[in-house]
């Protein structure tokens, strides 16, 4: 056997007879090799050139000119570049940072602070990005076990519930009151998600189905203790929660006065991502996740529980969506109404499609949260500006995702020779147990 | 059709799985593969059938350079393939499997009455009954099997590609095999065969083309001994007989009594068994497939209840124990689908060779894994077992069918054990892996381990086993003695039963060698 091992070993080791290739020739190819960091730039890049055709073909001006193509030419192509240009501008410069105006507070030592800092964008980009990293990272453990948590929102308007009682019902010190709020924040989603948990190891019910439901009857929940519980602010009618004790507040990092949101919710989301990858990565309970989303037959075969881990791991998800929530209340709202998480505020629908971008990887789903942050904040910013509605941003997020999810496409666009990407396909294997 | 492949080498970053390969198919004939696990034979075969990409080389169809980007390309070429492991959809029906990627169609809708058809008339030509309405999933495994065969003659395939297509078959269903192959053969269709049984590759091969460590070290025919076979393929003398000294078991490890298994169905399959596995003792299980053996193993290894009966070991009741429980007691487990229950593909070789001791020190302290002792765990197995990886980083899925079992079977013998269950454990090795990993269970027997092997292999039970326990429609017909020989333990398989007095109902001309050879044999 020995003989035979050292035979492979010199026969493997001999690498191909290629030329020493240059540093430019290697970089391309690992450009042509597909890493998915690459796929994901390429998708963002095709996205903003999608978006950029969006804007030329939905906004009048820059239409008119097109339709006056044949006499001045130049001048549709210059309108066309102006106006895309314009709408990306204000994206970054509202969600990042203003530049001019970052060389002139460098410069004259003022507008750092104030109303209109210019650290506003980054603040504000922070501040969305808090609760839907720590939301998605939820997911993403979820996705890795081979569960489908859609249930996140339902889990996070139940942290925020759970957290605004404490918050604003109990009044003790902050070192007490502060824990305490997050922690039942987290309860509220333990609770939320146990609920599938326990059907689907129990009774076998698809998970997608019962916290897609769930999710409605949360929604409703929400409102029922909003206007029919202690939870109102008295003399309100309207549904609106008691504010939380300023002890129960997440503070915000640069002080009250400071004018920026951006909290320490930040603090808890890098918490939350460093456990995130020691759990997955170092820990033997997040082996067992991950063995039993990839093969949970195996899984059961090397001893593992898989109702426990199902059990679990909609603890972990479901706690860390509910974390989100109160991170949000906590950090930003200060109170919670009958819109809290609904609609398009809805981080936990949000964090699948984020979980998915990052490849359910935490620091995958830092860099997926930061962008969604960053085109939600400046897609604001841009209608404000420029007047291209919204709506935009969404459309970026959207071809992103899309062309992050089916690599073939990318890779024949770029024509790339191997573009790989485990997470999404992992990811949506387990829709048939 | 004429096939000719000329200098393809590929390889995978580093790994030449193929180098500088030629080989020449001839129309009409059964050309066989020979080489040891990793050689780079389903490599090769991928490459015909346009899986994977050459990185030199050139592939010629009678005479005519191709080249074939895709598998559908390929099957417009007329090359059929039945892979390695199935690749069937189970929910589907037969006839929708077979015309899978190829549907023919009336008014985009599927036309079933042509697929049936087409399904019909390629089972009378060669053979290959099977009904085109069965869901897959509920077929035998020699039965789907035919479905590959089918879907792959489907495009009127010339040339067939066979990869381990008996590995997983009953002796039957391999002789119902070769003869569809032989009509094949017949019909002028040109056959790539892949077997590490070396018996097989005499039965029907025409050629033999040996590849060891990607590359061709020569032609065979079919005359010459599996031992120069053997010899040829590893490159060393293997000695195909495996070696065991006499040894006296100890006291009885694991008892099973009376034992009743339900299948999926609720009916019992397993029905009333009892056996003795003493230490120091291996006891193989033999016994036509689907005659309960896989149920009785997951019953014993806590993933299927038992109705009825009790299960000790080593003097512990583990009845329904959780599969977690009875690890802990001392239970090595060799599953029988490796792929399924045995490995996870998508993780690394090394995160597999800890799959069910994840927390047991050193690879773990206070519920964080010690990575470099994982890694340094993996190295010393590799390196033991011979198992041909890349690294032990690489995930499980980038290894050959016959290393991939390699990792299981490494993973459940470096670990204290009291029983080793191994179920098919060489399905898909080549004779150099199989010399060692029987090496290895009479190694556990002799350290006073009790061993419980279940295989269909009739020649592995007969060489491995102290004694011989045959399993027919859920129940043990007998215990014996292997020397009592083939005729008697294959008339056991088949039911007929085994008297008190150590003699077997079976006619005379039957027993006349083996008794007077074993005058006297103690069947319990
Ligand atoms: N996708 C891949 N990436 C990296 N290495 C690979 C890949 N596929 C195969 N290999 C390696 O190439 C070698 C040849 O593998 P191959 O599957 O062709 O072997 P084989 O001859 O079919 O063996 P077996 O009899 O065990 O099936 C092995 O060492 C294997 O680990
Ligand atoms: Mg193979």
């Amino acid at each position: 056997m020995t003989d035979q091992a050292t035979n492979v070993a010199a026969a493997s080791s001999e690498a191909p007879a290629a030329p020493r290739r240059s540093r430019i020739r290697r970089a391309w190819d690992w450009y042509l090799e597909g890493h998915p960091v690459i796929v994901t730039g390429l998708a963002i890049f095709l996205g903003l050139v999608i978006g950029g055709i969006v804007i030329i073909l939905t906004t009048p001006s820059v239409l008119h000119a097109w339709s006056n193509f044949f006499s001045d030419p130049w001048n549709a192509i210059k309108v066309s570049f102006d106006s895309v240009g314009a709408a990306y501008r204000a994206m970054f410069t509202g969600s990042i940072v203003d530049p001019s105006a970052f060389w002139h507070a460098v410069t004259t030592g003022q507008g750092w602070t104030g109303g209109s800092s210019v650290l506003t964008p980054m603040s504000e980009t922070l501040t969305y990005a808090t609760p839907l990293v720590i939301a998605s990272i939820g997911v993403g453990i979820g996705f890795q076990t081979g569960v489908f948590n859609i249930g996140a929102n339902g889990q996070a308007i139940m942290g925020g519930i759970l957290g605004t009682y404490v918050g604003s019902m109990i009044h003790v010190p902050m070192a007490i009151h502060l824990p305490l709020t997050l922690l039942a924040g987290i309860l509220g989603g333990i609770l939320a998600g146990l609920i599938p948990g326990f059907l689907k190891a129990y009774t076998g019910a698809h998970e997608v189905i019962v916290t897609i439901m769930l999710n409605y009857v949360i929604v409703y929940f929400l409102t029922f203790v909003l206007l029919s519980t202690a939870l109102e602010a008295p003399g309100s009618a309207d549904g609106v929660s008691r504010t939380l004790d300023t002890s129960a507040q997440l503070p915000a990092i640069f002080g009250a006065s400071s004018g920026l949101r951006v909290n320490y919710g930040l603090v808890v989301a890098i918490v939350v991502v460093i456990f995130a990858k020691w759990f997955l990565e170092r820990s033997t309970m997040g082996f067992d996740f991950r063995v039993t989303g990839a093969n949970p037959r195996a899984a059961r075969t090397a001893g593992i529980n898989n109702k426990l881990i199902l059990i679990l791991c909609f603890v972990v998800s479901g706690g860390l969506a509910g974390l989100a929530g109160v991170t949000q209340v906590s950090g930003v709202n200060h109170y919670i109404d009958t819109n809290f998480l609904v609609g398009s505020a809805g981080i936990g629908f949000t964090a699948i499609t984020v979980s998915l971008l990052g490849q359910n990887k935490p620091i995958g789903i830092v860099w997926g949260s930061l962008l969604f942050a960053a085109l939600s904040v400046g897609g604001r910013q841009m209608q404000a500006q420029t007047g291209i509605p919204y709506d935009l941003a969404t459309v970026i997020q959207a071809v992103v995702v899309l062309l992050v999810a089916s690599p073939v496409l990318i890779k024949e666009v770029f024509r790339l020779r191997g573009a790989k990407t485990s997470g999404i396909q992992l990811a949506t294997k387990g829709w048939s147990s | 059709m004429h096939l000719e492949l000329r200098g393809v080498t590929k390889r995978f970053g580093s790994l030449v799985a193929n180098r500088n390969i030629n080989l020449n198919v001839e129309p009409g004939t059964i050309h066989c593969l020979l080489g040891e696990n990793g050689a780079g034979k389903s490599t090769l075969m991928n490459v015909l059938f346009g899986l994977l990409h050459p990185d030199e080389g050139e592939i010629l169809i009678d005479g005519k350079p191709v080249v074939i980007n895709n598998s559908g390309e390929a099957v417009r070429m007329g090359i059929g393939m039945v892979h390695q492991h199935f690749m069937l959809v189970p929910v589907f029906t037969v006839a929708e499997n077979v015309v899978l990627g190829f549907e023919p169609t009336r008014a985009g809708f599927l036309n079933h009455a042509e697929a049936d058809a087409s399904i019909r008339k390629a089972s009378e030509q060669y053979g290959l009954a099977v009904d085109p309405h069965a869901v897959v999933e509920e077929l035998s495994v020699g039965l789907q099997q035919r479905v590959e065969i089918l879907k792959a003659l489907n495009h009127n395939a010339e040339l067939l590609i066979l990869d381990e297509p008996t590995a997983v078959l009953t002796p039957q269903e391999i002789e119902g095999l070769f003869e569809i192959m032989r009509n094949l053969k017949a019909a002028g269709k040109s056959i790539l065969f892949i077997t590490h049984k070396l018996k097989e590759v005499k039965a029907v091969a025409d050629m033999i083309t040996v590849i060891r460590l990607g590359e061709v070290v020569g032609e065979a025919t079919p005359d010459m001994t599996e031992q120069e076979l053997a010899s040829m393929m590893v490159g060393r003398d293997v000695n195909l007989t495996v070696t065991k000294a006499p040894k006296v078991p100890g006291e009885p490890m694991l008892s099973v009594r009376d034992l009743v298994v339900l299948d999926d169905r609720g009916l019992p399959v397993v029905n009333g068994v009892s056996l003795d596995v003493h230490a120091g003792e291996i006891v193989a299980l033999a016994g036509v497939q689907g005659n309960g053996q896989t149920e009785f193993v997951e019953a014993l290894t806590g993933l299927r209840p038992a109705l009825r009966g009790t299960v000790t070991l080593n003097g512990h009741d583990i009845t329904n124990h959780s599969p977690r429980q009875i690890l802990n007691a001392g239970l090595g487990h060799v599953p029988e689908d490796r792929q399924a229950d045995g490995l996870v593909l998508s993780m690394s070789v090394q995160d597999n060779l800890v799959l069910n001791t994840p927390r047991v020190a050193p690879f773990a302290r206070r519920g964080t894994r010690n990575l470099k002792s994982v890694r340094a765990n993996a190295e010393e197995r590799v390196r033991d077992f011979d198992i041909r990886t890349t690294s032990v980083d690489a995930p499980t899925s980038s290894l050959s069918g016959g290393n991939q079992q390699k990792v299981i079977v490494a993973r459940e013998l470096s670990r204290p054990l009291s029983l080793l269950i191994a179920a098919q454990p060489t399905r898909g090795l080549d004779v150099g892996s199989i010399e060692y990993v029987h090496k290895r269970i009479v190694q556990e027997r002799d350290e006073n381990r009790a061993v419980l092997i279940v295989s269909s292999e009739l020649d592995e039970v007969l060489a491995l086993g102290d004694r011989v326990a045959v399993m027919f429609h859920g129940q043990i017909t007998g215990i014996v003695d292997p020397s009592v020989g083939r005729e008697i333990i294959g008339l056991l398989m088949t039911g007929s039963q085994i008297s008190d007095d150590s003699t077997v109902t079976v006619p005379a001309n039957a027993t006349t060698t083996t008794s007077s050879e074993n005058p006297s044999e103690d069947p319990s």
